[in-house]
């Protein structure tokens, strides 16, 4: 990684933690309705794979969504917007957390079935095939999606017609409440690519290099026209399910620990300084900068209007 | 089939609606190479009811895109292939396989539009197909349009003659939203005249399939055939059946319906699907509230019984409206 992408990597990230710690004030303050899933402890994974994409490749997301459509190139905003319920919201506060989508940036939205947005990724994957683009398709979704039926169909389409896709589950230690070692009989998710005869490889998701390099390859591998790769990104998620979740599935110590010793951006912070690529200071003023960033899109998103009242037929179907 | 015959413009040649399907998927493929047909067994075989057979050799396999028994994962690629600049044409085999790909079809394809504020289009044809008389017992054999038609973001099509299937194919894969298109496993080898080259039937037109004063039967899909059977034998006891195919469920063309309905003031609505939910119960209540001053009996209903299709071949015709059945209700009717 490039000094640069080193610090647009750690930039990104910010802004993902960001996003993330100001919506949950938001949700404490009841100002957004619903729930809310928090990528806060993943940041390294959509960082690190989005700064490899262009933005005309497409990504799926999931319903832990903000980290992809933020490293994607979203504006904040225009997420908050939709987190407040406003017209000025990607989705018209229509969607909500758990359905954004800025399809300007090739992002086809987060999703709120688990593993539904594998296929789709598999069939944008196939529209680049078929039209002769070097597009790529990238698909997040977690631990508990490599347990649905679409994973299992969508990366044995993907091998048999060479689709310029890749699969990043990020392994964040639970589906829902249930943990990866009472769900998977195998240590490695990864192994199952072997079985739809494609390349898989485990990764650690809270190194934003190891994430780098690895989606570098892959998304080359896939624009080349060689076909699929699964990554397997092991991670952490600080937060419960979502905000509010009790946790009574883990422990304080375990939820402690692992928070002090999974986090992407104290460890982004140490490698940029040591290796001399930035100054404890220049970090520094980079929060200062996303802290600012945050404040005027929340500021922004609020003075927005209020969604405007569901317009049939035109909000749900195109041309009439 | 009369009247479409009537209307047919010089320009039609007699199909079978299997290759009246084949016809617009041949045509709209050679017009727009974003449209590709992506299913199980639609190459070298042609399609399990032979709809795709010659656009192989035609089109290649990159657009005649055999895939193999992965239904969600199908119709899923279907739903990110229309997100992204394709026109996909699934052919889901059998309606009653549409289980396994509910996801996609209910909260991807359908809702996609709306939740996503307008951001995406889903042009995306769901080509299916459903109905019992074959012998093929309860999982091959089902009529599930309520299911589909009770989702806000779908359409739904039933074409019943080769002519409307070819020009109602053709307005589906045009049309920016996903379509589930559903056909008849009978109908398939039934014959009418097809307009040749391009041939548009509208989404959202029913069309008055014979016209009649004592009563009309709204009806869709095969029964639409047995309707137009049973109006031949009303006829002879000096009872005028008029017989409305609705073409589409959704969007439902409410006044062609309900036009029918002040001319003969007496309404029976039938389908093959099982009447309890079913889409008729729809229909009769959409007359009851914009047309009850106009009628002088109940709307009726005759429908499917709440069973899963039988195999043996007289169990499976006593649980679907027949044509004597639609000769009896009718007789009440107007009684």
């Amino acid at each position: 990684m490039d000094r640069k992408t080193a610090r647009d990597v750690y930039r990104v990230m910010r802004r993902i933690r960001g996003f993330e710690e100001r919506s949950a004030t938001l949700f404490g303050e009841n100002k957004i309705w619903g729930t809310i899933h928090s990528y806060a402890g993943e940041e390294a994974i959509a960082a690190g794979v989005c700064a490899n994409l262009r933005d005309d490749d497409w990504i799926t997301s999931t319903h832990r969504g903000h980290g992809h459509c933020i490293a994607k190139g979203a504006d904040l905003g225009k997420m908050f917007a939709e987190l407040l319920g406003r017209e000025t919201g990607y989705c018209r506060g229509r969607g909500g957390s758990m359905h954004i989508a800025d399809t300007s940036k090739g992002n086809l939205g987060a999703n709120g079935i688990v593993g539904g947005g594998i296929p789709i990724a598999t069939g944008a994957a196939l529209t680049a095939k078929q039209l002769g683009t070097d597009q790529v398709a990238v698909s997040f979704f977690g631990d508990g999606a490599a347990n649905q039926g679409t994973f299992h169909e969508s990366l044995n389409l993907a091998a048999i017609w060479k689709l310029p896709a890749v699969y990043v589950c990020e392994n964040n230690q639970y589906a829902e409440s249930l943990p990866v070692k009472r769900a998977f009989a195998v240590d490695d998710i990864a192994v199952r690519a072997a079985g739809y005869g494609m390349p898989g490889l485990r990764i650690d998701g809270r190194d934003v290099r190891a994430v780098y390099d690895a989606a570098r390859e892959a998304i080359a591998r896939a624009r080349a026209g060689n076909g699929p790769t699964l990554l397997v990104a092991d991670s952490y998620r600080h937060e419960g399910h979502y905000y509010g979740d009790p946790r009574k599935y883990q422990s304080k110590d375990e939820i402690e620990g692992w928070r002090k010793r999974f986090d992407p951006l104290t460890d982004a912070r140490a490698w940029i300084v040591d290796e001399g690529i930035a100054s404890a200071a220049d970090l520094d003023a980079i929060d200062r900068e996303v802290a600012d960033e945050i404040d005027r899109a929340v500021a922004w998103a609020d003075a927005g209007p209020l969604a405007s009242p569901i317009a049939l037929p035109g909000d749900v179907y195109a041309g009439d | 089939m009369q009247a479409t015959e009537a209307r047919a413009p010089a320009a039609a040649r007699e199909m079978f609606y299997s290759e009246a399907l084949g016809d617009a998927l041949r045509l709209e493929m050679a017009r727009d190479e974003r449209v590709i047909v992506i299913g199980e067994d639609i190459a070298e075989h042609g399609g399990a009811f032979q709809v795709t057979a010659g656009l192989l050799e035609r089109f290649g396999p990159t657009r005649i895109r055999q895939t193999p028994i992965s239904e969600i994962g199908i119709v899923g690629a279907a739903v990110g292939a229309a997100l992204t600049g394709l026109r996909p044409v699934v052919e889901l085999m059998y309606v009653d396989f549409a289980g396994l790909a509910m996801d996609q079809i209910v909260n991807q394809a359908a809702q996609n539009r709306f939740m996503f504020g307008g951001q995406a289009r889903v042009p995306m044809v769901l080509r299916t197909q459903g109905g019992s008389g074959r012998g093929n017992a309860a999982q091959h054999s089902k009529s599930l349009e309520a299911w589909f038609a009770h989702v806000a973001g779908l359409k739904v099509v039933m074409p019943s003659t080769p002519g409307d299937a070819k020009g109602l194919l053709t307005a589906a894969i045009r049309d920016d939203n996903p379509v589930i298109f559903l056909e008849h496993k009978l109908l398939y080898r039934t014959k009418g005249p097809v307009p040749e080259g391009e041939h548009l039937v509208p989404l959202g037109k029913a069309d008055v399939k014979r016209a009649g004063r004592d009563l009309v039967i709204v009806t869709w899909s095969r029964e639409v055939l047995f309707a137009l059977e049973a109006a031949e034998r009303l006829a002879r006891d000096e009872i005028e059946a008029e017989v409305v195919d609705a073409r589409t469920l959704v969007p439902l063309d409410k006044e062609t319906i309900l036009a029918s309905v002040r001319k003969t003031h007496r309404v029976l609505v039938l389908h093959e699907a099982v009447k309890r939910g079913g889409y008729g119960a729809e229909i009769a209540a959409m007359i009851a509230e914009e047309a009850f001053d106009d009628l002088d009996a109940p709307p009726r209903r005759l429908a499917g019984l709440e069973t899963p299709i039988p195999y043996a071949q007289h169990l499976e015709r006593s649980v679907v409206p027949q044509v004597d059945d639609i000769v009896r209700a009718a007789k009440e009717l107007v009684a």
